[in-house]
């Protein structure tokens, strides 16, 4: 396998950054680590995970989508769309790139959105293995193997050193690139710890939650009308923090901007089903409380999302929101109230 | 760069009628003086003016039409733009979203009632006119609309124009008495079960949510099934293509798996429209 020591790694990242941006978790001055463009000094984070996901990469916070100009009578639509650079992703986690699997279900789905995958053929993956899970990882729940985590070049951290495996064309074509960086060593200790972390995650608490028939057509509506909604959403606040640090959550809205008289930016944003004007239309709101709000971002999730896309789930078991929820409201509990736990 | 379907065109207004004090009907041109797409019945359209927004609107004019209309009622903010502005004013225009009407399936050779409430009819309009166009294809065509008032009545002359065709019948109603009005008063629910249409009839059902409760438990009651009743459903909507999320009702999108259902379809779904 692909190795390299971890005192060699701010040289790789140097090169890497010559001819590519790169991105990768960094601790903030807050404690917490986020992804960040790598700049000279910037030590990677091995942190088990980033306060906000990896979905940002590929599908942005906020974007522009065109301008358009309106002068007197007249309208014009500008497209704004560039190329844009190639870059890298170091550090992902196993959840966070299977997170990538369930947006592209979305929005490479045709009508394929072309800033999304703009960003995605752009993008390479280089993943992270994780050794030392939190008891509020449930990745395994999802068929997610944290030991093997996917994208275009597969990572692992072992002592003082990183071992490499690409997985894809692109991840392939990288390492040819970069070879000077690598050693070849022998894999015996990436083994080893995967066996180890896989044991761990076996002993965790959430991982061998009932799913039983959540993603089952014959069981939507039964689900739907549970009566444990109610209690279940009493507490939320629809703050949304929890559609925000969750990395597949993909609703967006779309604004305009003027930016001078005549001169407007139509941009897409991120947004929430839980907020109450998500679905608020002139005459009338489908989801007038907070719990069809509730509701239907676990719905979407746990019942939709598979039945729609050959059951894979909405959820790769992150963690984010059973850490950010303000009132300890996650989708944890509503697998265990609905899933006959 | 790939086509980006959320990349809208430009169109012209071309002519504004008025059809009620709050619905106005657009006629939509390309810049080039041709049609702004070809649709089929049923189906919407993303318009936006910049700085205002973007809504999704249905289709009013029917397909066979060399022109693209839309009725629209004053409701919101762009909608209110829209009644300000006038004839030669560009907008912009993305689609044509959604699953049409099954004209050239289900509906073929059959008799055909439709029932509407309000701005209802605006979704239903091109159907019927699609229909009544090619009068070989389709049995007995039958309009059974009201409103609040004569004067709330979306297309009243055109409607009573189609009214003269031998295979249609057009049945108006209003909610109150009125003066200079000698037709029929009454809800549209009330008015279906008067009426009572043979159960020959595919139902297209659209209008205020109280409407089709209540004529759908009407239309059960003369018998009619769910598989033979049809509605075209109105949710908020920001893409128009399956992916902001927003008209999401179980497994399936307004905008691309509707906005036309089936009864028995709306069924399977959770009760959340």
């Amino acid at each position: 396998m692909l190795t390299l020591k971890e005192n060699q790694l701010d040289a790789f990242f140097a090169l890497i950054e010559k001819k590519r941006e790169l991105y990768l978790p960094v601790e903030q001055n807050t404690g917490k680590s986020e992804f960040k463009r790598w700049a000279e000094g910037d030590k990677y984070s091995t942190a088990l995970r980033t306060t906000r996901s990896a979905k940002n990469f590929f599908f942005a916070k906020s974007e522009n989508l065109y301008d358009i100009e309106m002068n007197d009578k007249k309208v014009e639509v500008i497209d704004t769309r560039k190329d844009c650079n190639d870059f890298v992703i170091f550090g992902v986690r196993a959840c966070d790139v299977r997170s990538f699997d369930v947006l592209d279900n979305v929005f490479l789905a045709d009508p394929v959105d072309s800033y999304y995958k703009n960003r995605r053929d752009h993008g390479l993956v280089i993943s992270m293995a994780c050794s030392k899970p939190a008891a509020t990882c449930f990745c395994a729940l999802f068929d997610i193997d944290a030991t093997s985590p996917n994208g275009d070049i597969q990572a692992w951290h072992v002592d003082d050193t990183y071992y490499f495996d690409p997985i894809t064309e692109k991840g392939d074509a990288f390492v040819e690139e970069f070879k000077e960086c690598f050693t070849e060593a022998d894999d015996a200790p990436v083994r080893k710890q995967k066996e180890e972390t896989l044991n761990k995650i076996e002993k965790l608490p959430f991982v061998k939650l009932n799913l039983d028939g959540f993603a089952t057509e014959e069981k939507l509506t039964e689900l739907f009308d549970r009566p444990e909604w109610k209690d279940l959403s009493e507490a939320c606040l629809g703050c949304g923090t929890c559609t925000y640090v969750c990395p597949t959550c993909q609703c967006f809205d779309v604004k305009d901007y003027k930016v001078s008289e005549g001169k407007t930016k139509r941009y897409r944003v991120w947004d929430s089903c839980m907020y109450s004007n998500f679905t608020k239309m002139a005459a009338a709101n489908p989801r007038l409380t907070q719990t069809e709000r509730f509701r239907q971002r676990f719905m979407h999730k746990l019942v939709y999302y598979p039945i729609k896309n050959e059951g894979m789930y909405g959820c790769v078991g992150c963690g984010r929101c059973l850490v950010s929820c303000p009132v300890s409201m996650n989708i944890v509990k509503v697998i265990k109230t609905m899933g006959d736990n | 760069m790939i086509k980006e379907e959320l990349m809208p065109c430009v169109g012209v207004i071309t002519d504004i009628t008025r059809e009620t004090p709050d619905v106005k009907t657009f006629r939509v041109m390309g810049l080039d003086g041709k049609k702004l797409f070809s649709s089929k019945p049923g189906q919407c359209a993303m318009i936006s003016v910049p700085g205002i927004g973007e809504a999704m609107i249905s289709i009013t004019s029917s397909p066979t039409k060399d022109y693209t209309e839309f009725s629209i009622k004053k409701a919101g903010k762009l909608t209110g733009w829209l009644h300000e502005a006038e004839v030669g004013q560009q907008i912009a225009v993305r689609g044509p979203y959604g699953k049409p009407f099954p004209v050239e399936e289900d509906f073929k050779g059959k008799n055909l009632l439709f029932i509407a409430g309000g701005i209802g009819l605006a979704p239903l309009f091109s159907v019927i006119d699609y229909c009544l166009d090619k009068p070989d294809d389709y049995g007995k065509i039958n309009v059974i609309y009201g409103s609040r008032s004569k004067d709330d009545l979306v297309d009243y002359e055109k409607l009573l124009e189609m009214g003269k065709k031998e295979n249609c019948q057009v049945n108006l109603t209003i909610d109150r008495e009125q003066e200079g009005w000698d037709g029929h008063v009454g809800f549209v629910p009330t008015y279906v079960k008067e009426l009572n249409p043979d159960l020959s009839y595919t139902v297209v059902v659209c209008g205020p949510p109280i409407m089709i409760k209540f004529t759908l438990q009407g239309l059960k009651e003369l018998g009619f099934k769910d598989t033979q009743v049809w509605t075209t459903m109105e949710m908020r909507m920001k893409c128009g293509i399956g992916k902001c999320g927003r008209c999401n009702i179980g497994d399936k999108y307004v905008c691309k798996d509707g906005p036309v259902f089936r009864f028995d379809e709306l069924g399977q779904l959770p009760n959340e429209y």
